[in-house]
């Protein structure tokens, strides 16, 4: 069950038994708390400093992919975990932007889920502080998600009305059916349509508008954390600019925080207060946005930002990063980057590197 | 393909591309004309429904009913390809021109090792043996960069990574030499690591092998990396076309200059994004007189009346009212 090559970094703490068919996860390991700990001084929030509203400690979700039983036991083959998230701790501030970017198959939308409580950690817990909500009630914040396909992400057979109006007719948000169409109206007026619109069905709503209905959706339950999970990938440039100088609106209106998964680097840097660069299941660099992006100083985050295209300098030689990423069911010993790393010694393939501060940053790497 | 070196290899000129539905023609693709020389990279960018992939699905005779085409030409080297009948259309694809799509899962046969599937694309355009066949499958996946390439040429598509899949398409539309590849959007489904690599395979190919490619995507960063000059279309037309650098840096059409504006970029923050208000038309919305006008801050009652066409210089603008008068006209 467990791993004979795991190196973790927290041996003191107990492992929990990796299990996907039976959910036999342990409170005191495996908790989404929603409450904030006694004699933790949370801040509320509402008197406008930057209070923690997520934390997450020492996450991991590791799913097994091995043979049923019988076939596992008559081939002899061992057990196969793979690691989509392994040991992750950040902490989101109020009202800032979140951003997690890294490239398919790095744990990224399994983290995003983990937060929205669609999948459970199998390690380590995260936590939401009690916070004065947007309608006046204390208590954990509401989280809502955007997702990255809005042609799959509504249901075509609802009217737009009915699709914005379910979540706060499902939490009894409003007194009548009257104050919901209201908010109805108001919520598409918010995200820029017409009230007019709740009448209509989604596929007479071009990506860009049904990305705003998805948005409208998310905003009906007066939710304060919105997990974006590539919000405008499956966008054009121009209706991307439209979305996000959307959100980045309504983050400022309604005081929201976003948990912000990307691919996209210059979204990235456009949105986030804070940024953290994943690889393989693991953070490999975290830190404020413009300290990043000015500094960056983990190998694998310079050669993303050296191998996106750049419009602005137009037939470029660039170096392209030469490899892939290695699967997260047999990840390579030591440093998860060193088959891709130019700067990559003996130590890289032996030992792997915890996350410690440098400067404002944290950085996983041996060198830099 | 030396001797026609100073004439374009492609030629397309006011090609019209109407789609019969039930509500009558479908105007999707108004008067698009451009060259691309040999060797050349011709980067095609535009929003969804610009009719920037109907244009290349057209050049290599792949359109199907209800399209049709409706006027215009398009002449390969010298012939004209689009009136071809649909045996001798064949024999020409493939084997004078290549395509690369977007998803390498479905352009490749799931059921055919790699091995097979090169082997039997050589035989079909060359006049080679199934040896030699074989060693020049070998050769191309060594070309495109596969690692272990005589192991992995008997190894089935699914075995492979998505960059390694495009990377065996890329090999594929290699087989015959074609003077002219088709790529529509061929790192559109890759990471940018992986979207970096194959983008810098295709331009070294090209240059190795003198091929030119239309290389159709809305990702204006890899035009901007891979393209020597670019069209940028709109609502079925080109609306400006010239040399990368300039017309990225130096955009004369309104919409041109208002999409580069809206990608955000990595190297500073801004605090909002210029943004396009409204969205492309609809095919059979699209306005009178400049498709562009409703959602141009510049336009005029004369762009509502006159639809402005694309001048033949070598950066042109179809505008009226151009943003920078061409110094090099």
């Amino acid at each position: 069950m467990r791993d004979p090559i795991q190196t973790s970094p927290h041996p003191e703490e107990p492992r929990s038994g990796v299990s996907k068919d039976a959910p036999a996860f342990s409170v005191a390991s495996t908790t989404i708390l929603r409450d904030a700990p006694d004699g933790d001084p949370q801040d509320e929030g509402s008197r406008g400093e930057r209070a923690t509203i997520l934390d997450v400690h020492g996450a991991s979700c590791r799913f097994e992919v091995s043979q049923p039983w019988l076939a596992r036991v008559v081939s002899r083959s061992p057990r196969r975990v793979l690691r989509a998230v392994e040991d992750i701790s950040f902490k989101v501030e109020r009202g800032t932007t979140f951003s997690i970017v890294g490239e398919s198959g790095c744990g990224k939308s399994t983290l995003a889920r983990m937060v929205v409580g669609l999948q459970r950690p199998t390690e380590g817990s995260l936590r939401f502080a009690d916070i004065t909500r947007a309608d006046g009630t204390i208590g954990p914040p509401r989280v809502q998600m955007i997702f990255q396909d809005p042609y799959a992400s509504l249901n075509p057979r609802w009217r737009v009305g009915d699709i914005i109006a379910e979540p706060i007719r499902e939490l009894k948000l409003r007194k009548d059916e009257g104050e919901t169409i209201a908010r109805v109206g108001d919520l598409l007026e918010i995200v820029g349509l017409s009230r007019g619109d709740a009448l209509r069905f989604p596929h007479e709503f071009s990506g860009g508008q049904r990305q705003r209905i998805s948005i409208a959706r998310a905003l009906a339950t007066e939710a304060d954390f919105l997990v974006c999970d590539e919000p405008t990938s499956a966008l054009d440039v121009s209706v991307q600019a439209q979305i996000l100088n959307l959100m980045v609106r309504l983050q400022k209106e309604f005081g929201l925080t976003y948990l912000f998964i990307s691919h996209n680097l210059s979204v990235v840097r456009h949105m986030s207060d804070h940024l953290a660069i994943m690889y393989l299941g693991r953070f490999v660099e975290s830190g404020p946005a413009e300290e990043v992006f000015n500094h960056p100083r983990h190998p694998y985050t310079r050669l993303l930002l050296d191998t996106i295209p750049d419009v602005e300098k137009p037939n470029r030689e660039r170096r392209p990063m030469s490899g892939e990423v290695p699967s997260p069911i047999a990840p390579p010993p030591g440093c998860a980057f060193h088959p891709r790393c130019a700067m990559a010694g003996d130590i890289c393939r032996s030992e792997r590197p915890i996350l410690r501060e440098v400067a404002e940053t944290q950085l996983a790497c041996h060198f830099g | 393909m030396n001797a026609v070196a100073t004439e374009p290899l492609l030629s397309v000129r006011d090609l019209r591309i109407v789609f019969d539905g039930r509500h009558g023609p479908l105007t999707a693709l108004d008067g698009v004309s451009f060259d691309i020389a040999p060797g050349e990279i011709l980067g095609v960018v535009g929003e969804s429904g610009a009719g920037k992939s109907l244009t290349g699905t057209a050049v290599i005779g792949l359109l199907d009913p209800p399209g049709r085409i409706a006027g215009g030409s398009i002449h390969l080297a010298g012939q004209r390809i689009d009136n071809l009948p649909a045996e001798p259309m064949r024999k020409l694809r493939g084997r004078r021109i290549g395509a690369i799509f977007q998803d390498p899962l479905t352009s490749l046969h799931p059921l055919l090792t790699v091995g097979d599937q090169l082997v039997e694309t050589i035989l079909t355009h060359l006049p080679v043996s199934r040896s030699e066949a074989r060693e020049r499958a070998l050769n191309l996946l060594k070309e495109v960069g596969i690692p272990a390439a005589e192991t992995r040429i008997d190894h089935y598509p699914h075995q492979f990574s998505g960059g390694m899949r495009q990377r065996v398409v890329i090999a594929l539309a290699l087989c015959a030499e074609p003077a002219l590849i088709i790529a529509d959007e061929p790192t559109t489904a890759l990471d940018v690591s992986i979207q970096a690599q194959i983008t810098t395979l295709l331009k070294r190919l090209c240059r190795e092998h003198g091929t030119a490619i239309m290389l159709v995507t809305h990702d204006m960063g890899v035009i901007a990396e891979t393209a020597d000059r670019v069209a940028v279309m709109y609502a079925g037309r080109i609306v400006e076309i010239g040399p990368v650098e300039e017309v990225t840096r130096r955009a004369r059409h309104p919409y041109t200059a208002g999409l580069m504006a809206s990608i955000p970029s990595v190297h500073t923050r801004n605090a909002i994004l210029n943004q396009i208000d409204g969205s492309m038309p609809r095919l059979n919305a699209i306005p009178p007189g400049c498709a562009f006008n409703p959602r141009c801050g510049i336009g005029t009652d004369f762009c509502r009346e006159h639809r402005p066409g694309l001048p033949p210089s070598r950066h042109a603008a179809a505008c009226h009212f151009p943003l920078r008068e061409a110094p090099h006209a």
